[in-house]
């Protein structure tokens, strides 16, 4: 009983948006009373510390807990809240961890080939605790940037790491504010991007929930880099949770006099305002982003003059992702010689995705540039879900392409993907199995980019209007011969034609899924197939003479009175009343019921 | 000064000069749809789009800043034909009822269309549809034939700097909104209705009055302020129909709501067009004053009018009018002294008409009480 004494043991809860909804609060209280109960019954003698940590990326296997026992240090998957009993029993008391809840092998597989260098310390350290960051190095680049470097050595050493801008074009990030700091102007501005509107992308949200003072310092440092004294995060409002971290953070950096005037005793000065979005995709375009901040509507503005010379209320501004930003106090505190040897020639540093789709391993994941996609995929993602065949995976979001099982070891860097029609982008990553009809995706990506056109440009307003109801009525059987040289011709118009960056790239779905999986569309437009069988009104139902044994459940299921047939004899499909709903399909036992 | 060569044609133009004004002075044409010379650009109808050397994509010209030594070609085969697609996509998405449509002959769209010779779209789909009428009294908003292309919104932000109206929603679904979608409530200057290039924006007052091709246009001066703007009178047969202002007047085009819609009263049946004296006695006449009767021309009802009048006043001529207003005042001035009279101008008048008219009050009657609407 006696053998923890004076020693410390952690417990660590991942409450990262994911760890959240998956439960964490609860555990973390559940924890917290299991602790504070025993304390009180069995006296016991050691301190035992709960703490909040934020995302850690698996979030298939949310709840995560670290038991961390001296230089000892376990950890949980999947943990509900009435499992904290026994975790505090056994292990934490009785000193011998629950074997069966510990991470298994695939967890190890998951970090095995990753290389973290932003998200390992937003998964270990106190989010809402500037000294969590301090004691894991944080500030330290600052402090070095203001006592040993001028501002000159400070982009110097930035473009010798070769970071590239994480928000979707890639621009070399030294070079930006290299051409900021030469404008001449009294006031200049940083902007940290953190709108994050591409759906399904939750990296910029998991960084500055897990460790939000990164991404400050990185402001700071690019203001001191540029010559300037203010900064804004752009945020949107429907990430209450980062919202208020973010806010903490700041706050608890201004008490410290980290933000202020005369940081660190020297001349300069920083301070950064939070602007909430309103949630439009479009915002996160930097010229958007500027009017919004300036109060004006979301829209895109003709480039040149670039943000760098005419930016917020004129001034040259910087605009940064939050996690190319997030990248800057690492490069500082371990040199530009260190990034750079992370990643390809072009394409330096580490990258963060998140892996979602048919992949077995969900979650975010940071990987180094020139990774494969196979090793992402099936390395790290464990392969597909039920084994079924991998059939293309999209990256970069509603910008970005499908990439065919083909092409799997190709390099994930800037070019490499730009070169077979798909980005890096922000970083969203879908994969996709032999069930996903590609027609549907693309039809998918068009319905978000048309909703969130600005309405400023015609291709872009109207012109993806009529993609989309071109694709829409392919998978609804009334695709018609020409259709798909129609949509070639339309897409390369839109890229062409577009003001902004949204338009631009907004065909890009239809053309990569072409461009690959033609024969699919073909399949729709000549034989009114979907051979993913997805597009329901391709679909017909009809019962398999030989595996029907007339048990009569399609017949019950079935909502619109399609199903004939008397007990144990055969049954019947009678397709123009069938409203191909899939019922008798999902019910038949003996699977008596096809589809095609 | 930059050197640009467009299309083969080398000018020299002042730095911060765009592309497609250099082509204008090169006589060079570039369609344009949302551009307005006097607002700001906005590079949205993408018409106007041309080639520069070096620039690995197509860029608008109404945005595009003259570099030295730039080389542009304004017109080639795939510019054409990404223009076409625009053209095509925004008629898609249009009513094209031009048979019926207020703004025919004189329409920016039609008349691209009609250059482009498109007939059949590639790009038919959904349309827009609208059917809520907006029910101010003045300027008739037909969503449905909005391009989007701003110029309503930047006139009456940068011109009127009144911002009534702006860009409202996403997608296929924008649109230019009022706020809280109302009907419009501002102030009714027109200047939206005068740059818009489609039927979206029209006079209420101009419906099924006449094409423009059976319009006489008389130049004249507005008589409603002392600012005197130009007026373009639309005149069919004998009767104004429609009023616009061209570009380069001093009032460079643009209008207030009296100028540009208050013309009814020209050919008001209410509208006194002769002098008339007063032939009843003042204390014993004065009848009751029947109600404004609403309806009729002018908000009067002029039936009432006839009887009513036409048993206190007779009709004059000017000469006798203005002897008769000699002749009184003379008498009350020696009556009771100058100070007993008053006079009082109207902002209306031009300067010269002020000047003389205190000069009249100060010198002919010979008393300072004079005053106008604005201050003397
Ligand atoms: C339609 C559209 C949406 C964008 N959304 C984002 C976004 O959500 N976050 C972001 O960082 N960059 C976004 N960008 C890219 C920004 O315009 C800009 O390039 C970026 O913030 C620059 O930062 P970086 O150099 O660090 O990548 C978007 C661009 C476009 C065209
Ligand atoms: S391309 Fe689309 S989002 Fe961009 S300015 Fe044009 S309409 Fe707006
Ligand atoms: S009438 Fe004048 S004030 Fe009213 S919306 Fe048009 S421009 Fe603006
Ligand atoms: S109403 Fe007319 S001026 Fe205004 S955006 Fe539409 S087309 Fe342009």
């Amino acid at each position: 009983m006696q053998k923890n004494n004076l020693k410390k043991v952690i417990v660590r809860v991942c409450i990262g948006t994911g760890g959240l909804a998956a439960g964490g609060k609860e555990v973390i209280d559940a924890f917290k009373k299991e602790i504070s109960d025993r304390c009180i019954d069995i006296d016991l003698d050691f301190t035992c510390h709960y703490q909040k940590v934020g995302c850690r990326g698996f979030c298939a296997r949310d709840v995560l807990v670290d038991v961390v026992d001296g230089d000892k240090s376990l950890t949980y998957q999947c943990i509900k809240p009435e499992m904290a009993a026994r975790i505090v029993d056994e292990h934490l008391i009785g000193g011998k961890p629950v074997k069966e809840w510990l991470i298994d092998d695939t967890y190890y597989a998951f970090h095995a080939k990753q290389k973290k260098i932003l998200l390992k310390d937003c998964g270990t350290i106190d989010p809402e605790d500037i000294n969590a960051y301090i004691d894991v190095g944080g500030y330290s680049g600052i402090k070095k940037v203001l006592s040993e470097m001028n501002p000159e050595d400070v982009i110097s050493e930035i473009k010798a790491s070769g970071l590239r801008g994480r928000g979707g074009a890639g621009f070399p990030t030294g070079l930006k504010w290299e051409i900021c700091r030469k404008t001449p102007g009294d006031t200049k501005y940083i902007i940290c991007n953190a709108d994050e509107g591409d759906p399904g992308a939750f990296m910029d949200r998991s960084i500055i929930e897990g460790n939000p003072h990164s991404v400050i310092e990185g402001m700071m440092i690019a203001g001191y880099a540029v010559g300037s004294d203010h900064g804004y995060v752009y945020i949107r409002a429907e990430y209450p949770f980062a919202v208020e971290r973010l806010r903490l953070a700041i706050s608890q950096a201004h008490e410290r006099g980290y933000l202020g005037k005369n940081i660190f005793g020297s001349n300069f000065g920083f301070d950064i305002k939070v602007k909430l979005g309103a949630g439009a995709f479009v915002c996160g375009e930097e010229t958007a982003l500027i009017a919004s901040i300036e109060g004006q509507r979301g829209m895109p503005r003709a480039k040149p003059p670039f943000p760098v010379h005419h930016g917020l209320w004129g001034k040259p501004t910087v605009i940064n992702n939050v996690e190319t930003l997030s990248n800057i106090p690492y490069i500082i505190r371990n040199g530009a010689q260190w990034y750079a040897s992370i990643g390809t020639e072009k394409s330096k540093g580490t990258k963060v995705f998140a892996l979602t789709g048919k992949v077995k391993n969900t979650g975010l994941i940071e990987v180094p540039m020139g990774i494969t996609l196979r090793e992402i995929i099936y390395d790290i993602g464990g392969g597909i879900i039920g084994d079924r065949e991998f059939k293309a995976v999209q990256t970069g979001g509603p910008s970005g392409g499908c990439i065919p099982a083909e092409m799997l070891d190709i390099p994930v860097d800037y070019e490499s993907l730009a070169q077979v029609g798909s980005i890096v982008g922000s970083g969203g990553m879908v994969v996709l199995d032999e069930t996903d009809c590609m027609v549907n995706i693309a039809r998918f990506f068009l319905e978000f980019t048309q909703a969130e056109s600005c309405g400023k440009c015609v291709p872009c307003r109207i012109g993806t209007k009529r993609l989309l109801e071109i694709l829409d009525r392919i998978t609804k059987g009334l695709g018609r011969e020409g259709d798909i040289e129609l949509l070639q011709k339309l897409s390369s118009d839109i890229k062409a034609a577009s003001l902004c960056g949204l338009g631009q790239t907004a065909p890009n779905p239809v053309l990569s899924t072409i461009r690959y999986f033609r024969e699919e569309y073909e399949a729709h437009i000549r034989d009114k197939k979907c051979p993913a069988k997805v597009c329901r009104d391709l679909l017909t139902y009809y019962i398999i003479e030989e595996f029907c044994k007339g048990c009569g459940a399609c017949l019950r299921a079935c909502p619109s009175g399609a199903i004939t047939g008397e007990k144990k004899k055969l049954h019947k499909i009678n397709p123009d009343i069938c409203i191909k709903c899939g019922a008798c399909f999902e019910v038949c036992k003996f699977k008596a019921v096809g589809r095609e | 000064m930059f050197k640009v060569t467009i299309d083969g044609k080398t000018i020299e133009v002042q730095e911060g000069t765009t592309v497609l004004d250099a082509a204008k002075m090169l006589d060079i044409p570039i369609p344009t749809l949302c551009h307005h010379p006097k607002l700001t650009p906005f590079g949205g109808c993408r018409l106007c789009i041309v080639e520069i050397k070096g620039i690995p994509r197509p860029v608008t010209s109404c945005t595009t800043p003259v570099s030295d030594g730039m080389e542009v070609t304004t017109s080639n085969p795939y510019i054409e034909d990404l223009r076409k697609t625009v053209l095509e996509l925004i008629l898609s998405d249009h009513p094209n009822d031009c048979m019926v449509c207020e703004k025919a002959g004189d329409c920016t769209l039609q008349e691209l269309a009609y250059f482009y010779g498109i007939r059949e779209n590639r790009f038919e789909g959904e349309r827009r549809i609208y059917t809520k009428r907006d029910g101010n009294p003045f300027i008739e908003r037909d969503l449905e034939k909005c391009i989007m292309c701003g110029r309503c919104v930047k006139v009456c932000d940068e011109v009127e700097g009144v911002g009534a109206i702006d860009f409202g929603y996403r997608g296929f679904s924008s649109k230019i909104c009022t706020p809280f979608g109302k009907d419009l409530n501002c102030e009714f200057c027109g200047q939206c209705v005068a740059v818009c290039p489609t039927g979206a924006l029209t006079g209420k007052m101009w419906k099924q009055k006449g094409r423009q091709k059976d319009i006489k246009e008389i130049e004249t001066t507005c008589p409603y302020c002392g600012c005197g703007c130009s007026l373009t009178l639309h005149v069919r047969r004998n009767e104004v129909i429609k009023i616009t202002s061209r570009e380069d007047t001093l009032n460079e085009g643009w209008l207030c709501v009296k100028g540009r819609f208050s013309y009814s009263f020209i050919n008001s049946p209410d509208r006194l067009t002769k002098p008339l004296i007063r032939i009843a006695p003042k204390d014993q006449s004065n009848p009751p004053l029947p109600p404004f009767v609403k309806g009729g021309r002018g908000g009067i009802n002029n039936s009432l009018l006839v009887t009513r009048y036409s048993s206190l006043f007779r009709e004059a001529s000017w000469d006798e009018a203005v002897d008769y207003i000699a002749k009184r005042l003379k008498t009350l001035k020696d009556k009771y002294g100058p100070d007993a009279i008053a006079g009082l101008s109207s902002a209306r008048c031009t300067n010269e008409e002020n000047y003389l008219f205190q000069k009249f009050m100060r010198a002919g009657i010979g008393t300072n009480n004079i005053d106008h609407c604005a201050r003397y």
